[in-house]
């Protein structure tokens, strides 16, 4: 049997996939991938399906290795240094690891979660057709709780498929959002503060929420709203005036006044942004909203297609941004190329 | 015939939901309206409809604007929340028990001093009512009852623990409630019930319903312990006494 073995990780690292959806109304929250556009870059490049369960890994590091044969993964997400014996792996790149081989994955750098997506995908029993970890709720498969050192994957033997890359868009630019469903919870005043402030993600943050830093926002009516639903992106704001996202493992409900909401387009964006790095929020009507919605799932849908066999493992990346070859690609190595979560 | 409620406000959620607001408190005649809607949008099949979160207040509406323009869906949602105000059929109703008190009730005496009654008044009010179940939210299976006797009202604790017990029943605020999952919890607790809301590999996995109809009965300690047992291993426990 080939398997893949974590033989050390990180917290905040578990399996994930597109989500749980379908009993929101029992109080099942989605979870899924933070980074769903990582997540299905990471399964294109093993030709798996693109909402495919893999294994979501903190900013920790972590280290995995193949037993009982030859496993293929693939690496997207936060850039961070990964080898496997001495072999560089770049962000977006499959990889194939011989039987007893160990890839070594360090510290993210500029982001939060990376994706390592394993040919084949990852054996599990599916509840509401997904393995997503809910860890709180104790849900997902095959650990229902992040990830230790010990576990192991039943996993498909390597097919013996090339070493792939893939290149992605530039991201960049404000978070946007589509305001309310309380934003007339909110002075005008209030909204003019929440729209041009800078932000931050604060440390405590974790997949249910994200606090952020930065100035206080006042309610007009006080806090507290009788419960109603709430989204992936809900920025619900509590008594203390800081800002709470509502992440891939919210509560399906909350009692307190919504602002806003983050676009689907730029919730991945969000969520890898790290702790510190200020960013601001711009309003989109739901128009604009809805049309990048659909060039987000286009994107998603073109991933399989810009996958390319990797020619050599030692290809000069600034030599192909020189002669173009590499389009609209962003360097896996400049980190100030891939997340940039700035102010525009 | 003239509508006699007013219409819903419709809220943005994002890009892929929209909240239909019926009311901003806790209201019976909101939260029947959000229920009936609820029941028609399903009746209704509208395609790129992928889910639907009723609240005490509100229904969320989660769609696939792929599949369903904005607009459109608003006026449809508009049109079905006009006119009735309870979803057609029978009403589930279940009996719940509840052991009360000492070690599964922990709160139950300071309650009763709280409020001037005795344990056992407090125990027989918060069986006499029949609640229903307003909504479902924030984790598996915690069910949010309405209906509380209101000589039973008092505010939430002022330090909610950040750890109770699977399967408690509380009261908070003019709500009762039945927590499935172990976790957080503000509310004061009266009891706890071997029914599990939620259970995985169970048929249901979910057992109450939004609109479902609840009440409770006092069972020992003893009786507690082996309706858990039994729990385990899948059994539902609760009595389903309506439709």
């Amino acid at each position: 049997m080939t398997t893949l073995v974590v033989s050390s990780i990180g917290p905040a690292s578990s399996v994930q996939d597109g989500g749980r959806f379908g009993a929101q109304r029992y109080g099942l929250t989605p979870s899924g991938a933070m980074d769903k556009l990582s997540l299905a870059a990471a399964n294109s490049l093993v030709g798996n399906g693109l909402m495919a369960a893999a294994i979501e890994i903190g900013p920790f590091g972590a280290t995995f290795v193949a037993k009982g044969g030859a496993v293929r993964v693939a690496l997207s997400g936060a850039p961070r240094p990964a080898d496997v014996a001495k072999r560089q792996v770049d962000i977006n790149t499959s990889v194939t690891l011989a039987e007893g081989e160990k890839l070594t994955l360090g510290f993210a750098r500029g982001g939060s979660f990376s994706y390592l997506a394993i040919e084949g995908g990852i054996a599990g029993e599916p509840m509401f057709n997904s393995l997503s970890v809910n860890a709180r709720a104790g849900l997902g498969s095959p650990y229902p709780r992040p990830l230790q050192a010990g576990d192991v994957f039943e996993v498909a033997a390597a097919s013996g498929a090339p070493d792939m890359r893939n290149e992605l868009p530039k991201p960049g630019g404000a978070i946007r959002v589509v305001m309310g469903p309380q934003d007339d919870e909110f002075s005008e005043e209030m909204k003019a503060l929440f729209l041009g402030s800078d932000w931050m993600v604060s440390a405590t943050s974790d997949r249910m929420g994200y606090r952020l830093e930065g100035p206080p926002l006042r309610h007009l009516h006080g806090h507290n709203i009788v419960s109603d639903g709430t989204v992936d992106g809900s920025i619900q704001v509590p008594g203390n005036g800081s800002p709470i996202v509502l992440m891939s493992d919210r509560g399906t409900s909350g009692g307190y006044p919504k602002i806003a909401t983050v676009i689907t387009a730029d919730f991945g964006r969000l969520a890898q942004t790290q702790a510190g790095t200020p960013f601001r929020f711009k309003a989109v009507t739901m128009a604009e909203a809805q049309a990048e919605l659909r060039r987000y799932k286009d994107l998603l849908q073109s991933l399989p297609g810009r996958v390319s066999e990797i020619v050599s493992n030692e290809f000069d990346i600034d030599a192909l941004f020189t002669a173009n070859v590499a389009g609209h690609a962003v360097s896996a190595t400049d980190v100030t190329t891939w997340l940039g979560a700035t102010p525009d | 015939m003239a509508d006699p409620f007013p219409s819903p406000r419709i809220l943005p959620s994002g890009d892929s939901a929209v909240t239909v607001e019926f009311s901003r408190t806790i209201d019976e005649t909101a939260n029947r309206r959000v229920l009936a809607l609820d029941h028609a949008l399903a009746a209704a099949a509208l395609g790129g409809i992928t889910e639907t979160v009723p609240t005490y207040r509100s229904l969320l509406v989660h769609y696939d604007p792929s599949v369903i323009d904005h607009d459109a869906l608003v006026m449809r949602l508009l049109a079905l929340s006009a006119g009735t105000l309870a979803p057609d059929g029978e009403v589930r109703r279940w009996r719940v028990p509840v052991c009360y008190g000492g070690e599964h009730g922990i709160d139950l005496e300071d309650v009763a001093k709280a409020l001037a009654l005795t344990p056992d008044e407090v125990v027989a009010r918060h069986i006499a009512a029949t609640y229903r179940v307003a909504m479902i939210g924030f984790t598996p299976g915690w069910s949010y009852l309405s209906g509380l006797d209101p000589s039973l009202q008092m505010s939430r604790r002022q330090n909610p623990r950040l750890l109770t017990p699977s399967g408690i029943v509380a009261i908070g605020g003019i709500q009762t409630g039945i927590q499935c999952l172990a976790g957080p919890c503000g509310w004061h607790l009266l009891g706890r019930t071997a029914m599990r809301t939620f259970q995985l590999h169970r048929a249901p996995t979910f057992l109450l319903e939004p609109g479902d109809e609840v009440s409770f009965t006092a069972v020992d300690v003893k009786t507690f312990a082996e309706q858990e047992r039994a729990a385990e291993g899948g059994e539902l426990i609760a009595e389903r006494i309506a439709a």
